[in-house]
């Protein structure tokens, strides 16, 4: 049952990213973020982190989301046009695909064997098991969290009024 | 475990079929005979100004930053909620510095303003 899944999911995240790219309006390319990010929602999910994938809905396919259409609201971001592709990408783009392909490859084969659907069965990585984590043995980080939210949330203010 | 969330499943399904049997229905059974009064966007019934891709006001993405910080704060409430029992006090501290410092931050948006679309 896993493995179908997955798969899907998998090609789904694939070709939705393709879109992203290939896409020349900007709303478009974000619409189609939002499937990349769902499908890998699911794809954590049969690993058994149920937690995270509720989250990544939440908090990348929702909030980072609206950011993103903010950008191109703010920017006033219409169809691209195509341009002259440069001399870098037209001569080195594809050899350098190929070797990062090839990395990937190279490493997913090399570490990763047929078991990882497995995990999916026997792993808990409910919010039980998550906060046990969080909440007993990695207090400093969480609440370091807290101030990294904080500075965030001055920046934004100082970034973002006119006049403080 | 995984068994558990087949319902999330099937509604994703159900979901999918509906939309796509309504898209397909209307556009099969449907009558098309356009002018230009329906080919036009609605907008509230009166003829349509402007365009819709214009720029927005900063203030939007103010919100919308602030709404993200936020919500990652809450983020942590549901893991938190879920274990708050068995941590008994020292989980109610680890989480009340936490919303304390958050706090802090509130404040200095409420204070600068930031919240007030006016300003």
């Amino acid at each position: 049952m896993i493995a179908p899944l997955f798969y899907i999911f998998a090609g789904l995240a694939i070709v939705a990213a393709l879109s992203v790219v290939l896409q020349r309006t900007p709303v478009y390319s974000a619409l189609s973020l939002i499937l990349v990010l769902c499908s890998l929602a699911v794809i954590y999910l049969l690993l058994g982190a149920q937690f995270l994938a509720v989250i990544q809905v939440i908090v990348y396919a929702g909030a980072i989301m609206v950011l993103f259409v903010f950008v191109i609201m703010l920017l006033n971001a219409r169809q691209e046009s195509p341009t002259d592709h440069s001399l870098f990408a037209r001569r080195l783009g594809l050899p350098l695909l190929a070797v990062f392909l090839a990395e990937v490859i190279f490493v997913v084969v090399g570490h990763f064997s047929g078991t990882v659907f497995a995990a999916g069965a026997t792993f808990d990585g409910g919010p039980g098991a998550v906060g046990g984590l969080l909440f007993r043995n990695y207090v400093l980080p969480f609440e370091v969290t807290s101030i990294l939210i904080l500075v965030a949330v001055m920046g934004a203010v100082v970034l973002a009024k006119k006049q403080l | 475990m995984l068994e558990a969330y087949l319902p999330v499943l099937v509604h994703f399904l159900v979901v999918l079929a509906l939309g796509l049997i309504i898209l397909g229905l209307s556009a099969w059974v449907g009558v098309k005979r356009p002018s230009p009064e329906k080919l036009a966007p609605y907008e509230c019934g009166m003829p349509p100004v402007g365009d819709a891709r214009e720029r927005f006001s900063i203030s939007f993405y103010l919100v919308g930053m602030l709404f993200i910080l936020f919500d990652v704060e809450v983020a942590f409430l549901f893991p938190w909620a879920v274990v708050y029992k068995s941590l008994k006090w020292p989980g109610f501290l680890e989480m009340f510095l936490y919303i304390a410092i958050l706090l802090a931050g509130y404040l200095y948006i409420w204070k600068k303003g930031a919240l007030d679309w006016s300003r």
